[in-house]
């Protein structure tokens, strides 16, 4: 298995699609080309790299093309257009033995409303795949009750599916994909059928799921939620354009354009956001056993803040240490820092993962700034109050500076 | 000037009449075979153990899977004693053999029919430009009077029982068509999109996943058919078909009300009979898919 790059991809339904792609080319929009041509652009001009084991979400608004980009990876849709590349081969250049093959072997599907055979148990929904490949009864039988298990339907196997519930109906549509071990998931909006709380289940299921199965996931969805909860990384779906490929973080803490910023402005970021993405990066601190009190009275002033990171020759940090503190040691001479530095009682430093949510408690019992290290120790930045605070309210930077300057924020 | 179809369709037909009557002869020799064969193991058989067979299969299929229950019974018990009762009352009036003579007709018309309407049926469902072209052909024939079909069968197929099924089976092959058509495109898109992305061949996507989801409406298909080809019986026999459309006929002619009510109340018999139990044909798998 490698990686899948999309290149170039184009999908256009209507009788006249060269016109078409040739005004979409002159930078016509979609109503545009439907307009002069009766042609619907499903998707122009797609270009991505799916990495191997990650999960990919595709998020846009109902009609911006994600089903069709979907369909294109299995060519359920014939892309007009482009090329999809797996394993070194163009999946658009396959004939239709090497496509079944695809199908069978590499990838499989799950779809929002289920698609499951009405007239079969759950058992032989899931050997459906199994059964087309030509594998004998017995085998595939042996295969679906185990793949049954692992999604948690144990005990159902020979029920007819019409029997379940929603939820139940999409773990068998899921195991029904895995039985075949698949290298790619293709899963066009595949909880967006259900309850809010079975589909929240659903998605802790699948998370869990891919730490064991590690398959390469495409994931639909029209929920941004969603699609920050699974994703690894989001592209971000417009017109049948992609207007953004992300991390989860990247997309919340710089959208690409306002079609992005109004599906990020109603998420609740402090799960997301982390202390890498508001922390000040490369920040002034003080070396132990190198500078002195005046050094650090004078890198505050300079930076102005309140207190300074201690790091060790070997940029590992150590603690902070504070203005007030430093001003009466001034004039005292030859001090050992490591006498004054408040490095004990708190947490002073966090890794960059950490999300903003969990950041704020820590600040209620510290005074002072929080120091971002990585797995060594090393100092990477410093996170301050007014930045965990402003990522929580939704306001960025700027906005907090102003606020703190005309008294509303308290620090 | 004037513009006469019915010159050139009639030139048609002689034309095909004196060029192609090895091909009528041999579609005569086979659609005669059919019927005779049917109407032997009909009357080989013993006429009560035809009865108790016909009375155990309206028992058997509304009653599938509570046969020996109360439930049971309420399903398919009524309709078993109206068989055995219908159809002694055939026998005691003398009418045993026309009866088997109509139900061989019937079967055999029936039989080609779907032979012919249930492929069609799957090839215009998997081809919109197919259906296209099939669906106002089907709605022609349909619409044409049924009468009109006997006079091209009658040339091409002399008299007797053939040109009867044949006109039959033109009056009756659109349903099995349009049913047939209607079912698989109704299967859900899903469905299809979710057997074709597991790699599925249009064979296996027809076999495991198309038909068994349209049978209910193949077999409501099946259904009208039947009820159509009964419908002609009394057409048929214009043409020389034999059974109870023959006395009906007989009792018109010869101004016979007796005859004419007699067979007319053996051909309802036999109605009732045959609907009720091809109407159950399709039940177990409408039950499968409620379940
Ligand atoms: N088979 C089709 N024929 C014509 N237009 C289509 C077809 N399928 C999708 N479209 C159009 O392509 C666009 C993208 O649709 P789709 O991929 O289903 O969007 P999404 O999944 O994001 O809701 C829509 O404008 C839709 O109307
Ligand atoms: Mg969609």
């Amino acid at each position: 298995m490698s990686d899948i790059q999309v290149k170039k991809l184009n999908v256009i339904f209507g009788k006249r699609k060269k016109e078409a792609l040739k005004l979409l080319e002159q930078g016509l929009d979609k109503a545009e080309i439907l307009n002069k041509t009766g042609c619907t652009v499903g998707v122009y001009d797609v270009n991505l790299e799916v990495k191997q084991g990650e999960i990919f979400v595709v998020m846009g608004l109902s009609g911006s093309g994600k089903s069709t980009l979907l369909r294109c990876f299995n060519r359920l849709i014939s892309p007009t257009s482009g090329s999809i590349i797996m394993n070194g081969t163009d999946i658009l250049k396959a004939n239709d033995q090497e496509l079944r093959q695809i199908r069978r072997k590499n990838m499989t599907m799950v779809f929002q409303h289920f698609g499951l055979l009405p007239h079969r148990t759950v058992s032989s929904n899931v050997a459906f795949g199994l059964e087309i490949q030509g594998l004998d009864e017995q085998e595939r039988i042996k295969i679906a009750y185990k793949t049954i298990e692992t999604v948690g339907l144990k005990g159902y196997e020979e029920q007819m599916t019409g029997q379940l519930s929603g939820g139940m109906q999409q773990r068998v549509g899921l195991a029904r994909a895995l039985a075949t071990d698949p290298d790619v998931l293709l899963m066009d909006e595949a909880f967006s059928a259900l309850d809010p709380l079975i589909r929240t289940n659903m998605q802790d299921e699948l998370i869990q799921l891919q730490s064991k199965v590690k398959k390469t996931i495409l994931f639909i969805t029209h929920d941004l939620d969603e699609a920050l909860k699974l994703g690894d990384r989001i592209a971000i779906m417009k017109d049948g354009k992609i207007v953004q490929i992300g991390t989860p973080e990247e997309i919340l803490t710089n959208p690409a354009d306002d079609y992005v910023k109004a599906f990020v402005e109603n998420v609740d970021r402090g799960d997301i956001v982390t202390a890498r993405s508001i922390m000040f990066e490369n920040p002034a601190s003080i070396r132990i056993d190198h500078d002195g009190p005046k050094v650090a009275l004078r890198k505050m002033r300079k930076v102005g803040v309140t207190s300074l990171p201690v790091v060790d020759n070997d940029n590992r940090f150590l603690g902070f240490v504070k203005d007030e503190e430093m001003a009466a040691l001034e004039h005292k001479g030859d001090v050992k820092m490591s006498e004054y530095m408040h490095a004990k009682k708190e947490v002073m430093a966090v890794e960059p993962e950490t999300p903003v949510a969990e950041l704020l408690p820590l600040f209620l019992d510290n005074i002072y700034n929080m120091a971002v290290v990585d797995k060594d120790k090393r100092l990477l930045g410093v996170v301050v109050h007014s930045s965990v605070i402003g990522e929580m309210i939704r306001k960025d930077q700027q906005e907090v500076v102003k606020i703190k300057e005309e008294g509303g924020l308290v620090l | 000037m004037s513009i006469e179809p019915g010159k050139y369709v009639e030139k048609g037909v002689e034309w095909l009449s004196t060029n192609a009557s090895g091909f009528f002869d041999a579609i005569t020799a086979g659609i005669g075979g059919v019927v005779t064969g049917i109407e032997t193991v009909f009357t080989i058989l013993p006429f009560w153990l035809v009865i108790l067979l016909l009375a155990a299969l309206s028992y058997y299929l509304p009653a599938r899977g509570q046969l020996f229950t109360k439930k049971g019974w309420k399903a398919g018990g009524g309709m078993a004693i109206f068989t055995v009762v219908g159809l002694f009352l055939l026998y005691a009036m003398g009418y045993w053999e026309q009866t088997m003579q109509t139900i061989a007709l019937i079967l055999a018309s029936a039989i080609i029919a779907l032979a012919i309407g249930i492929p069609l049926g799957i090839y215009s469902a998997r081809n919109d430009r197919a259906e296209q072209i099939i669906r106002p052909i089907l709605d022609f024939m349909q619409t044409m009077p049924a009468f009109v079909y006997l006079i091209p069968a009658i040339i091409l197929f002399s008299v007797g029982d053939v040109p009867g099924v044949v006109a039959t089976i033109v009056f009756a092959l659109p349903p099995a068509v349009r049913l047939t058509n209607l079912g698989i495109r109704n299967v859900p898109k899903d469905v299809v999109e979710a057997s074709r992305a597991f790699g599925s061949t249009k064979r296996q996507l027809l076999y495991k996943v198309q038909l068994p989801l349209a049978m209910t409406t193949i077999l409501a298909g099946v259904n009208q058919v039947i009820m159509l080809s009964l419908s002609m019986v009394v057409i048929a026999s214009m043409v020389g078909a034999g059974g109870l459309g023959q006395e009906v006929y007989k009792g018109i002619l010869q101004a016979d009300i007796a005859l004419g009510f007699e067979a007319g109340l053996g051909i309802v018999i036999l109605a009732i009979i045959l609907d009720r139990i091809t109407q159950n044909l399709g039940m177990g798998s409408k039950m499968n898919q409620e379940n």
